[in-house]
């Protein structure tokens, strides 16, 4: 379990990290979602010790990340910026993090299988695709056999075998009943891993919800229609007491509403229909809005 | 709390398998020794044209730590690369996150990396001696003859506080550009030059390199205003400022 309170991190005049409140819990995937620069990555490094917290608190299990006895055996935690010096071998990057925390040797042998590393233990990864670095960095936070295991930005650089192999190993991770704790800023990769939802803009709490309410909540059912008349089904549709909103396209977007009830409306108006669909707006578009005005860098429409 | 043992050994590991960092030191070791062999050899090829003065300052141990003011910039580069390499290739993360307390970390860096350093300095430091003797034939000194032994034991301990000076500077700086940018011009020009004009001269007597290798000179010329372990006192009160300095900026800054 993790658990932050009031956490807030200032760089000068600027503030990454607002007043955070949330808690980790173990057996789900609990996703941290947020458009770059949110402060994801900041407070992954709070939670680790690496970044001082200018007020707040964060605690490992009820510890302190400085109190914690073998920390790697409670936490495990990929980075995204690499932290591996390329001129030292797999084997004994892994030997030296196991050695400090008295993890034993056997270990090494064991998360090197686990990533599907065992053939270039020896190699040095200054030679290293991006996918086998990113499998090293796995590797690292496995080594502990931790219990709390927290990945920023995992699926980075890798490829479709890569990204699928990642997705199980952390449904894997959290049905063991471990904490498992994973940053994107891609909400289709959330939906697809994430039981828990935890969404941060600007730095500050956006939502902290289950992934199933978040589908339930944002993602509205609505209606698509079009006809040869637009003006006439925009009429009748509201003499029926709807709300048709325009599109770009000439046709309407129509909420709260059957598709057979806006077809028998327009056949009772004798229109001529040119398209009647049932959507559900994205998950993408929900957390665009939700987003929206918390986004650092934004591009102008127009 | 980080067992210190546990530290102490992963640290031996992170040193000996990037090879890089042991470069540096094996370069420390021949550049002394092979500088200081040819120096003596040319001192003793000239020997016959030394005025009376510098016959009567003659010291054929310190001749033959000639070759010092260049090997020990190798050590520097060795204590740098020591530390800034956690930095540069953002091992430094997984550093911490497996040894939190930041202290821990940086001592038993400091003690594996010092320990080393000191074992090559020692090493380097009586190969150059004897070998040094060796070339200044009929001139030479030996080990039994007084202030010797210290003179060329002190040599190694020289090595080994050049390198820890180092790695408290890097401790602050974090950047290998950075560190040799001030640390390389530092001693390899800006010390040597303060230390021999007349008007900077009593400054750069105390300067960390100055001090420390009066320790190697047997024969006192009477140029500096301390003997030898007074000497070796000044830089390594260079040392532990350095690494203060080092410890509280790691203390402090995120990593």
């Amino acid at each position: 379990m993790i658990e932050l309170s009031e956490l807030t991190k200032r760089y000068g005049g600027k503030t990454a990290v607002e007043g955070l409140t949330f808690a980790v819990r173990p057996g789900v995937v609990t996703g941290f979602l947020g458009p770059n620069g949110a402060g994801k990555s900041t407070t992954m490094r709070m939670i680790l010790g690496l970044d001082r917290p200018t007020s707040g608190d964060v605690r490992i299990d009820g510890k302190r990340y400085d109190q914690l006895p073998e920390p790697l055996t409670y936490i495990g935690a990929l980075l995204e910026a690499r932290s591996v010096h390329p001129g030292r071998t797999a084997y004994h990057h892994l030997l030296c993090l196991a050695q400090s925390n008295g993890v034993p040797e056997r270990r090494i042998g064991e998360v090197l299988d686990l990533v599907g590393l065992s053939g270039v233990a020896r190699k040095r990864p200054k030679g290293f695709s991006l996918g086998m670095g990113q499998r090293l960095g796995i590797a690292s936070a496995l080594l502990g056999d931790p219990r709390i295991l927290m990945f920023d930005e995992p699926v980075n650089g890798l490829d479709p075998e890569g990204i699928h192999w990642i997705r199980n190993l952390m449904k894997q991770l959290a049905s063991d009943g471990r904490t498992v704790f994973v940053s994107s800023h891609l909400m289709s990769e959330m939906a697809l891993t994430a039981d828990h939802l935890v969404v941060i803009g600007q730095g500050r709490l956006l939502a902290d919800t289950s992934m199933a309410r978040f589908i339930e909540e944002n993602s509205r059912p609505y209606v698509q229609v079009r006809s040869s008349d637009p003006e006439r089904l925009r009429v009748s549709l509201a003499d029926a007491g709807l709300r048709p909103v325009p599109q770009p396209d000439g046709g309407f977007e129509v909420e709260g509403v059957p598709a057979a009830r806006v077809g028998e409306i327009a056949a009772a108006n004798g229109l001529v229909l040119h398209e009647l669909s049932r959507r559900q707006a994205s998950l993408e578009e929900a957390f665009m809005r939700l987003t929206h005005g918390s986004v650092e860098y934004q591009a102008r429409e127009g | 709390m980080a067992h210190t043992g546990w530290v102490l050994t992963s640290e031996w590991t992170k040193i000996r398998s990037v090879r890089s960092t042991l470069w540096t030191l094996a370069a420390a070791l021949v550049v002394t020794v092979a500088l200081g062999m040819l120096i003596s050899f040319l001192v003793r090829q000239s020997y016959d044209d030394l005025s009376r003065e510098e016959r009567l300052t003659f010291d054929p141990t310190f001749i033959s730590f000639a070759g010092t003011s260049l090997g020990q910039l190798a050590m520097i580069a060795f204590g740098i690369l020591v530390v800034s390499n956690e930095y540069s290739t953002g091992m430094i993360r997984a550093s911490l996150t497996a040894v939190p307390q930041r202290g821990v970390l940086m001592g038993a860096k400091l003690v594996i990396a010092t320990a080393l350093a000191l074992l090559v300095g020692m090493l380097t430091s009586f190969l150059t001696f004897f070998l040094g003797q060796a070339m200044l034939g009929d001139h030479r000194t030996d080990l039994g003859e007084p202030g010797v032994l210290r003179a060329v034991f002190g040599g190694g301990l020289y090595m080994g506080l050049i390198a820890l000076f180092a790695m408290g500077v890097t401790w602050m700086l974090r950047s290998p550009m950075l560190s040799f940018g001030v640390l390389i011009p530092f001693f390899f020009m800006i010390s040597s030059i303060l230390a021999n004009v007349e008007a900077t001269e009593k400054i750069g007597d105390y300067l960390p390199d100055q001090a420390g290798s009066r320790i190697m000179a047997v024969i006192d010329d009477g140029e500096r205003p301390y003997g030898p372990w007074t000497g070796l006192l000044i830089m390594l009160a260079w040392v532990a400022a350095s690494l203060l300095a080092g410890y509280v900026v790691l203390k402090r800054r995120d990593a």
